[in-house]
């Protein structure tokens, strides 16, 4: 979707503004955001979850801080996934009636799947349709749904750096319809193709992205 | 009192909204049997203690002092950085993308704030604000210039935007005048910023 979060390129959004010994949370209820995103029932797809940060009406999501955008994420998702109900989220009281559940993580698992790495590479039949060197466009593709196909590269050329194999692609897999591995491939872009030619001629752009958002050049 | 600062993690502050809300739910998970309150605790603990960039820099050290770990680093990042025991969520596909006289790289995620967790702990806040994500693939040497690292026009810069699972890190130059020293020491020289690639050692 052309929402506000692909934001490359974009001007006016003010200064960097960089914090001197910066703790990792700002506040105790940050702490307990990521802490609940990480354990809660509905982890488990990174893509749905992006996708949820991305539906955030676009004036909210440039108002809102990181750990708010997370926590909006978080409860929509809840209710989504049904392991909540409004009339819960709203009371805060759990529904009498409702079966206790049980917990994805108890603390003596937490560093071991944390620090166990999964991976999105997935075995496939089908050959790569590019190798290094090729020249491809990015298609200039509009979808309303979860993409990871930045604006600012639609319709630009560039050439393969390399191929990943086969990643779980996320316009499938953030919608429900399975992980549908493709080709994952780092593509370089010029930045005088990408911003014209008062870019420094030698400077690039590099981004990964999968076989459908491409085609030959 | 005045209570228009941007601080809000004072003890003698009322709660705000937000911590209200959050307070809420997870009361809400935690009677619904979803969430263990003591492994909200540890997944806390995990990423205030065990994770940081005092991993990503025992890695950049061992490179610069190691030849062979360093080719290992440059073809296969994620396998040469789980020789040090550093693995895990938002670390699954690393690269490891190396500075030189006349390369310069730098990385970000443009749609939303891909780090890599294992080797840098969690991201600082203008990271995953909209003014870094959104000027450094149009402007690399500006956004440089704001951290205080100017480059030579004739220095190539090279911008990362971590659109899927990859996740990059940066191998900085190693600083003049470090020849001789130990791996710990060298370590101590390695900076988050130098990692992403906003600063020059």
């Amino acid at each position: 979707m052309n929402g506000v979060h692909d934001m490359g390129g974009m001007h006016g959004l003010g200064p960097i503004a960089p914090e001197a010994d910066e703790p990792v949370f700002h506040a105790a209820w940050e702490r307990r955001v990521h802490a609940l995103v990480i354990a809660s029932p509905t982890r488990g797809n990174i893509d749905a979850g992006r996708h949820r940060r991305e539906l955030i009406p676009g004036p909210d999501y440039l108002r809102m801080t990181y750990y708010e955008r997370w926590f909006a994420a978080l409860c929509a998702m809840l209710l989504q996934g049904g392991a909540v109900t409004a009339e819960e989220l709203a009371s805060g009281v759990a529904d009498p009636a409702a079966p206790k559940g049980t917990p994805r993580l108890a603390p003596d698992q937490v560093a071991p799947a944390l620090s166990r790495s999964g991976s999105y590479l997935r075995d496939t039949a089908a050959a790569p349709a590019f190798s290094a060197g090729d020249r491809v466009r990015a298609r200039n593709l509009h979808p309303t749904g979860h993409t990871r196909l930045p604006r600012y590269v639609r319709g630009r050329t560039g050439m393969i750096e390399r191929c990943h194999g086969a990643h779980v692609f996320p316009d499938s897999h953030a919608h429900g319809g399975g992980e549908a591995p493709r080709p994952l491939y780092t593509v370089r872009f010029s930045a005088s193709e990408l911003w014209g030619p008062d870019a420094a001629a030698r400077d690039s752009v590099s981004l990964d992205l999968w076989e459908p958002y491409l085609e030959r050049a | 009192m005045p209570h228009d600062h941007p601080h809000h993690d004072h003890g003698q502050e009322p709660p705000s909204d937000i911590a209200l809300r959050v307070k809420a739910l997870e009361s809400l998970l935690v009677e619904k049997g979803l969430v263990d309150p003591a492994a909200l605790d540890a997944i806390v603990d995990y990423y205030e203690t065990r994770v940081g960039p005092r991993n990503g820099a025992r890695v950049v050290a061992k490179a610069w002092s190691d030849p062979a770990f360093r080719q290992r680093l440059l073809a296969d990042a994620t396998t040469a950085i789980a020789e040090l025991g550093y693995a895990g969520g938002q670390g699954e596909h690393m690269v490891a993308v190396e500075n030189t006289p006349t390369t310069h790289n730098l990385v970000v995620c443009t749609l939303c704030s891909c780090y890599p967790w294992p080797v840098l702990g969690l991201p600082p806040v203008w990271y995953k604000s909209a003014p870094y994500r959104s000027r450094a693939v149009i402007d690399p040497r500006g956004v440089l210039a704001e951290f205080g690292t100017e480059l030579a026009p004739d220095v190539e810069v090279r911008v990362w935007d971590s659109t899927a699972e990859v996740r990059y890190l940066v191998v900085p130059e190693r600083p003049a005048g470090a020849e001789g020293l130990d791996e710990a020491a060298l370590a101590a020289l390695v900076t988050r910023d130098g990692m992403i690639g906003t600063a020059r050692l």
